[in-house]
């Protein structure tokens, strides 16, 4: 055969076919975890301009150049105070399993910075790990007690999420387990699902009296975060401003789930990068840039990820994919039991059937004894401070004695997409596609 | 009696006043509600609250072991996620009553709006009049009594909430059917009618549950998808 002569076809490569075929078998959408596996513009595609004569930079180890965050400065009596812009983002028991939970709150805790329950409550165990911990309220309600708001530290109205926004979770039956289904008052083994929207509230108007009746209930103690998952960004924060929350966490379509139809994965929702910049707008627009924080997540990986969501303006981030990473998901070990999954270590997407190789995202006592909390949550301390350092040299290179001072005036885009959807110049030019 | 007006005090100080008063004289009366939303919610404790007139949204929500009456309507959200103890509405409740309860009893004398009962997980709802549609979508456990009709789509997409209706149920939702009543349901619904101070003949109730069809995903039910 002559392979000059093999040509695959743009429109069906092979793993297109191969979803045609799947499809054609199974006669039902497929459902994963993980999060986005196409190509779309990031924070790669965005460079700093390091200080030279026009400005000057700091010394590196050297000059101080700070990290701490405080959230929750707009109406909460008890706003939270983190020493790193690094936050883990919300994931719940039965996504993953306890050792996983225990890693996730000792290396938040070690860091100083929080960490986020999920579906189904808080564990006394992720309490008694985690020293600043975001409880999660979500459309569901599983799990969800007030004695539980009570000993939260921040409470997060989840209206959306970036792998899924307008839909539902969801929680395969083989993850179900006795525990589980106790927390979430459910049949061990269905294969839960979770609402779209909240059961008691519609629409902004209604999220200003839910978020009235939770600070009630908690004596306006406690930070009011609202996550949305980026699509119309801009109107979600204004509105989410206008609704009361003292902080807004929007997610890019890169994050991930547990589990939820691939079409969501893949095509709903907009990236991370003009997300941010949409979500800062709305709050300058507002005056309030600052006065209500916030959070993005949705594929941060490194600290530049980090530090360039910060020059455009967002107060923090939330890692959730990055920070199972570090604890070990797709790392190249127990190999056999990838292929066993039809997959290989880099390309597992397969949280949703509870046989997670290195014990991550799975409630098997014998496949969770493969991650030691106590190991797991090392490896993910050293990734949190990896980060931060990687932060703070950039930041230090622009001349910043804060994160908080980078400003996208620092950065340059590579592409034309990235310039116009972070609204900074193309590198070499003043030129910002839709703007100047 | 301690008297909470809210003429004279904002929501905000009666709530306060409430959860820092849990364990001393818990005999509260709340005047002049004027559809104010998020009153007396969060109890934890023995409490005895009358709202003397109607309230706004999620009044009662999230509270254990209280004892709270309203002596009037209820907006959206009465007894919203209530754990333990008793919420009871002389007049009329609007969406989302009781929605997400985990236990305790719910009360309305009047009828509910739609979603009554949504997402349930252990609460017990005695509705005198009737109730809209959607009622005990996703329900997962406890009890839900209609007095009088339901309307469309009943106990959608339900889990093992029991649902029990005296009159006309406009139409069930997806995996929502007729089941059986035998003599422990009678029981149980008598029961709950008792402690309602509802006097109705359970013998004149049906009783409609899951299917259990939709508890794993399958092919055949696409559907419903």
């Amino acid at each position: 055969m002559d392979e000059r002569k093999v040509r695959e076809s743009a429109t069906f490569p092979p793993h297109v076919i191969a979803e045609i075929q799947r499809a054609a078998s199974e006669g039902m959408y497929y459902i994963r975890g993980s999060g986005a596996k196409r190509a779309v513009p990031t924070f790669d595609d965005l460079v700093f301009l390091g200080a030279s004569i026009s400005r000057y930079p700091l010394e590196g180890y050297r000059e101080k150049c700070d990290t701490n965050v405080t959230i929750g400065t707009r109406f909460a009596k008890k706003p939270i105070e983190l020493k790193i812009p690094i936050t883990i983002a919300g994931m719940s028991f039965g996504a993953l399993g306890a050792h996983a939970k225990q890693a996730l709150g000792q290396a938040a805790t070690a860091m100083g910075t929080s960490t986020t329950t999920g579906d189904g409550g808080m564990t006394p165990e992720e309490r008694e790990s985690s020293q600043t911990l975001v409880y999660q309220y979500l459309p569901s309600r599983y799990g969800m007690e007030p004695d539980q708001l009570r000993k939260a530290d921040a409470i997060e109205v989840v209206a959306g999420q970036g792998a899924k926004p307008g839909g539902g979770g969801m929680l395969l039956g083989m993850k179900i387990t006795r525990r589980v289904a106790e927390m979430r008052t459910l049949p061990q083994g269905i294969d839960q699902r979770s609402a779209c929207r909240h059961p008691d509230w519609t629409g902004p108007d209604d999220l200003e009296i839910k978020i009235h009746e939770l600070r009630e209930i908690t004596d306006w103690e406690k930070p009011i975060y609202v996550k949305v998952g980026a699509t119309r960004t801009k109107y979600d924060t204004m509105l989410a401003v206008k609704a009361g929350a003292d902080a807004i966490v929007v997610d890019g379509m890169q994050g991930g789930t547990a589990a939820t139809q691939t079409c969501f994965i893949e095509d709903v929702g907009i990236p991370t990068l003009p997300a941010v910049r949409q979500a800062v707008d709305a709050l300058k627009e507002l005056g309030m840039h600052r006065k209500v924080q916030l959070i993005v997540s949705g594929g941060i990986r490194t600290g530049s990820d980090v530090a360039k969501a910060l020059a455009l303006g967002a107060d923090a981030v939330s890692i959730g994919m990055a920070s199972l990473m570090a604890l070990n998901c797709n790392a190249p070990i127990y190999e056999e039991d990838y292929e066993a999954l039809g997959t290989r270590p880099g390309a597992c997407h397969h949280c949703h059937t509870g046989k997670c190789p290195v014990g991550i995202t799975t409630q098997d006592p014998e496949l969770e004894k493969r991650l030691d909390p106590d190991l797991a949550a090392q490896r993910l301390r050293n990734y949190l401070a990896t980060l931060t350092l990687e932060c703070q040299t950039l930041a230090r290179a622009c001349g910043k004695s804060h994160v908080h001072n980078l400003e996208p005036e620092d950065m340059v885009a590579l592409t034309m997409e990235a310039a116009a959807m972070a609204r900074v110049p193309l590198a070499g030019t003043d030129w910002i596609p839709g703007w100047t | 009696m301690q008297t909470l007006d809210l003429d004279r005090i904002d929501v905000r100080t009666a709530n306060q006043q409430l959860h820092d008063g849990a364990g001393g004289d818990n005999e509260y009366e709340i005047l002049n509600p004027m559809g104010r939303h998020a009153i007396a919610v969060g109890l934890d404790g023995p409490f005895e609250v009358a709202v003397r007139g109607h309230a706004g949204y999620y009044c009662g929500s999230m509270n254990k072991q209280a004892n709270v009456t309203i002596e009037g309507n209820a907006g959206v959200g009465v007894a919203e996620n209530i754990m333990s103890g008793r919420v009871h509405v002389k007049g009329y409740a609007s969406q989302s009553a009781a929605a997400t309860g985990h236990g305790g009893l719910v009360v309305i004398d009047g009828d509910a709006s739609a979603r009554c009962g949504i997402s349930m997980k252990g609460v017990d709802i005695v509705v005198g009049g009737s109730v809209g549609h959607m009622s005990a979508f996703m329900a997962q456990f406890g009890h839900l009594v209609v007095c009088g009709d339901a309307g469309a789509d009943l106990g959608d997409s339900i889990y093992e909430a029991k649902l029990f209706v005296r009159g006309s149920v406009e139409s069930l939702g997806a995996d929502c059917i007729e089941k059986e009543m035998k003599p422990e349901h009678l029981e149980t619904l008598r029961g709950l009618l008792e402690q309602a101070g509802i006097d109705a003949d359970p013998k004149e109730f049906r009783r409609y549950g899951s299917a259990r069809q939709l508890y794993n995903f399958k092919i055949g039910n696409i559907g419903y998808y």
